[in-house]
């Protein structure tokens, strides 16, 4: 039976009058109501804290076993609850003033001028992790937005760091010139490892996320062969280890190397990356086709928008961020790689995916998705040293903004949000049939 | 059966689909329910089938009030739907369709098949709807399935049959045998409700008009209204419905089409061998049967699809198997046929939709880089001169209505150069106002020497706009006629008979 409503959407004019109360025009405590992304993503973010906050309930022994006591003694409840309230405290304490700074080390600095280096650490290290995140994000971002799922962004980037350490390592040149040709070498590595799933995909119709997904594993047996060839590995060397960058192919840190302070002039980098990319996907003809491919491929070859082209420049693009955040990595951070590089927890192209959809493809929304991935990193870690909380706390956090911002149907009914549009659906679903 | 509404009031959130709507359908009574698209008549149908709650009001059957919590109890009450989009099962005998959840058992739960079959012959006799009870339903040309689906309903003993939109995808001669149905159904005393925005059928059949406009009723007219002033009740305006077009003169030929071969994607030449000229100042109008090849000979010159043999050019200009960018930078303007699909991206500003296909060409763009000023100067235009309606050029085309989703997509095409401007169901699916709009530019293009090449399904507006109406039946062109071309003759040629031809 159909239970299509006669209105169907794209036909009344009632469509047009509900777009007229865009945010814009509504009061502050609408837009709050509303469903913007980022009040999702804020709202998401509380959540993932509460959960956090239960977690290390649950899964710390003293806080148990007061509650235990606390159970049989109920004049000791005041204290139980004191505790949990100061471990919980303690550890998202430690993971702020690890990831952002510590405001007690910052009125000394201000009041003394003394001791900088340690006070901007946590906010430094949180912006080195970014950098490479939000190169990679946005490759992956582009690609999604063509309706392309290049889920191979993590060989990318390692091809791309391979190819830039080749530059780097073995040949000497000034670093006017040096520093670029490494950057445009880590490019072109990312692009080339790229093209294979694009031309698969444009000229035998191979699925992309398949052939992406695969091609990871055979760049991580590139990595491991490349590293021991004698071309590239470390002289004197038996591990899997490279030569050492030349110091003219290097992102130095911004306030010299002997501050101590490891942000880098990668950051500019990635901020050209996210211009780039703005204007890319606002701007250029390309992106235009970009967009429109993804939004509605049948209407992109109606319009004269050639589907194999598109999907070669998507991963020539996508494929080349990647790779520029490969590189960016190993040249703002460790100067070499090895057979660990990116690998694991560290392999930025995937959480890049994550960051992508967080970001919801747009370059801004990006930015602000790697800064809090970077900063629950980086915080996690203070909180594990100063707490003694597993870092895994700061990956739970992680995981359930990503699962809320996902599903943004729980968050509404959570902080009951109304929502005119989902209403409207569920008017029409629910008395359906 | 005698059922009225009473003060049916229904809402979708904030939006008002039915307002207070008062209804009578009195026994024998053929009632047509008149209204654009989106004027609220299928939410209304689906309230009285018990698809949808009404917040308001309520429904008399026989003067008794009544509540159908779903579809089954309006059923049972003697209430019968036929969809616009039929509800049968492809492969399975009309028998078994009709039997269908209701089905006659022998022992150990097997079908009955004698006592299927019996009962179809006995419904078919009774209401004179001849159908084959062992042929299977996707076999049947359309207007059968159709009978087959009214065969379903009245096997329920349905008192009220409502048609949705019935017509649609009929041709003429079907369109005639339903009202045939129609009448003699109502004749034996059963109340029809026949929903449909088309001004013809409505005078042809109906009893009783009632016109439905923004969820409300406008008036009850009786069939002795003129076209126009049903229109004008409809749209709530004065519609002129005749298109003027003045004597031009025929110019060169714009396309040409030679022995053109197209096959589908199961591999069958569903265009087999079309030889066609369009020339600068005329309309060639192809009429058909939808399904008859008509999509894929748009999509071969459109350059979408693979032509297999034979050629295809403008103005004397190859363009077989040209890609897309090619064949619309040669000046070929397409109005797709499925505008959601491939006219537009939805999702996307009007503005950047009305570049969507020229979005390198100056002003738009330079060297990469994209114009908006002058994208958003161009929507503006365009905004003014087609009379779109819409909150502003940043509005999505999605928040658009049908009909002015294909402005969209006439004035992108016609605020470039052209060499020939094919339109494929230019008004499919749109309300008499935006019709007689989209008529009007096509026909104005003509009358300034550009050549047009139509294709619908629709004969009222392929005699409307054709300076000569080509006929495709099977993948064949059965014969090129001209407007004034008696309509019976060019049903005929729709559904494949040669016979009749004049030249």
């Amino acid at each position: 039976m159909t239970n299509e409503p006669a209105a169907s959407p794209t036909d009344t004019p009632v469509d047009v009058a509900r777009d007229v109360s865009t945010p814009a025009t509504r009061g502050w405590w609408a837009r709050y109501s509303s469903t913007s992304p980022i009040t999702l993503t804020v709202l998401a973010l509380i959540l993932g804290v509460v959960i956090g906050a239960f977690i290390i309930m649950v899964t710390s022994a003293p806080i148990l076993d007061s509650w235990r006591y606390s159970f049989h003694h109920l004049g000791s409840i005041g204290s139980t609850l004191k505790l949990t309230f100061d471990t919980v405290a303690a550890a998202y304490r430690a993971m702020v003033t690890g990831s952002i700074i510590d405001p007690t080390l910052f009125f000394h600095s201000i009041s003394t001028g003394q001791g900088w280096d340690q006070t901007l650490t946590p906010i430094s290290e949180t912006l080195t992790y970014a950098t490479p995140l939000v190169i990679a994000s946005i490759g992956v971002g582009i690609a999604f937005q063509t309706g392309i799922f290049n889920i191979g962004a993590n060989g990318q980037a390692i091809l791309g760091a391979i190819a830039g350490t080749a530059m780097a390592s073995m040949i000497h040149l000034p670093m006017i010139v040096h520093l670029p040709l490494t950057l445009i070498a880590g490019i072109l590595g990312g692009a080339v490892c790229g093209m294979v799933p694009g031309v698969l995909k444009a000229y035998t119709g191979a699925h992309e996320v398949i052939v992406t997904l695969m091609f990871n594993y055979v760049v991580n047996a590139i990595l491991i062969y490349v590293l021991t060839s004698t071309a590239l590995q470390l002289p004197g060397q038996s591990n899997d280890i490279s030569r050492n960058f030349d110091s003219t192919a290097t992102l130095n840190p911004l306030f010299g190397t002997k501050s101590g302070l490891r942000v880098s002039y990668g950051i500019f980098v990635a901020a050209a990356v996210v211009i780039f990319a703005i204007w890319f996907l606002k701007r250029s003809s390309l992106g235009f086709d970009f967009r429109i491919t993804g939004a509605n491929p049948n209407a992109a070859r109606a319009s004269g928008i050639n589907p194999k082209t598109i999907v070669l420049t998507v991963f020539l693009v996508s494929g080349g961020l990647s790779g520029l955040a490969g590189i960016v990595q190993a040249a703002s951070t460790t100067h070499y790689i090895d057979g660990g590089f990116l690998i694991g927890s560290a392999g930025i192209g995937f959480t890049a995916i994550t960051i992508a959809l967080l970001g919801r493809l747009q370059p801004i929304g990006i930015v602000w998705g790697s800064l809090l991935f970077a900063a629950l990193g980086v915080g996690g870690r203070a909180m594990q040293a100063a707490t003694g909380i597993p870092l895994d706390l700061a990956t739970i956090i992680q995981s359930v903004v990503v699962l809320f911002v996902a599903s943004p149907v729980l968050i509404t009914e959570i902080f009951r949000l109304r929502s005119s549009a989902e209403s409207f659906q569920l008017a029409n679903k629910g008395w359906g049939s | 059966m005698r059922v009225e509404l009473k003060g049916i009031t229904k809402r979708f959130g904030s939006f008002t689909a039915n307002h207070q709507i008062d209804l009578v359908v009195e026994p024998g009574q053929i009632h047509c329910l008149l209204g654009e698209n989106g004027a609220g008549k299928s939410t209304l149908m689906n309230v009285l089938f018990g698809l949808l709650h009404a917040e308001e009001g309520e429904i008399l059957v026989n003067g008794e009030p009544v509540r159908f919590a779903n579809s089954g109890e309006a059923v049972r009450h003697g209430i019968g739907m036929v969809h616009q989009h039929f509800m049968l099962v492809p492969v399975f005998t009309a028998a078994e369709n009709v039997v269908l959840g209701f089905e006659p058992t022998k022992s150990f739960n097997r079908l009955d098949h004698k006592t299927a079959s019996a009962k179809i012959l006995e419904l078919s006799k009774k209401f004179g709807l001849d159908v084959d009870p062992d042929a299977v339903v996707e076999n049947l040309p359309i207007g059968l399935q159709q009978r087959v689906e009214i065969l379903k309903a009245l096997s329920h003993d349905a008192e009220l049959l409502i048609l949705d939109e019935p017509t649609a995808v009929l041709t003429p001669q079907e369109i005639d045998a339903l009202m045939e149905i129609m009448r003699s159904l109502a004749r034996d005393g059963k109340s029809i409700l026949f929903i449909t925005h088309k001004l013809k059928e409505v005078r042809a059949v109906a009893d009783v008009i009632t016109v439905i406009r923004q969820g409300r009723i406008i008036d009850s007219v009786a069939p002795t209204e003129t076209e126009n002033q049903l229109a004008a009740l409809m749209v709530g305006r004065e519609v002129n419905l005749i298109v003027h077009k003045e004597s031009t003169e025929l110019g060169d030929v714009v396309l040409e089409l030679k022995d053109v071969v197209v096959r589908d994607d199961r591999g069958l030449a569903v265009v087999n061998g079309v030889s066609l000229d369009v020339h600068a100042g005329e309309i060639v109008a192809l009429a058909g049967v939808q399904g008859n090849g008509q999509t894929e000979l748009a999509e071969a010159i459109s350059g979408l699809r693979h032509v297999e043999s034979g050629t295809i050019s403008l103005r004397g200009h190859d363009i077989t198997n040209h890609t897309p960018r090619q064949i619309l930078d040669a000046g070929l303007g397409h109005v797709p046929e499925d505008r959601q699909r491939d006219g537009l991206v939805l999702s996307m500003s009007l503005a950047d939709n009305l570049v969507l296909n020229t979005p390198r060409r100056a002003p738009f763009a330079r060297r990469g880089t994209r114009n908006l000023g002058a994208v958003d100067d161009n929507a503006t235009v365009l905004v003014e001169r087609f009379d779109i309606r819409t909150t502003g050029i940043d509005a999505n085309a999605g928040s658009l209505s049908g009909g002015n989703q294909q402005k969209v997509i006439v004035a992108r095409e016609l605020s470039r150069p052209l060499t020939c401007f094919m339109a494929s169901q230019p008004t499919r699916g749109l309300d008499v106002g935006s019709i007689e709009y989209v008529h009007r530019q096509i026909v104005n293009q003509r009358n300034e020497g550009l050549g047009i090449f139509i294709i619908s399904s629709e004969l009222d507006e392929v005699v409307a706009l054709g300076d000569r109406i080509a006929v495709m039946y099977a993948g064949q062109i059965t014969g090129i006629v001209d407007p004034s071309t008696n309509r019976e003759d060019i049903g005929l040629l729709m559904a494949g008979s040669t016979v009749g031809t004049h030249d």
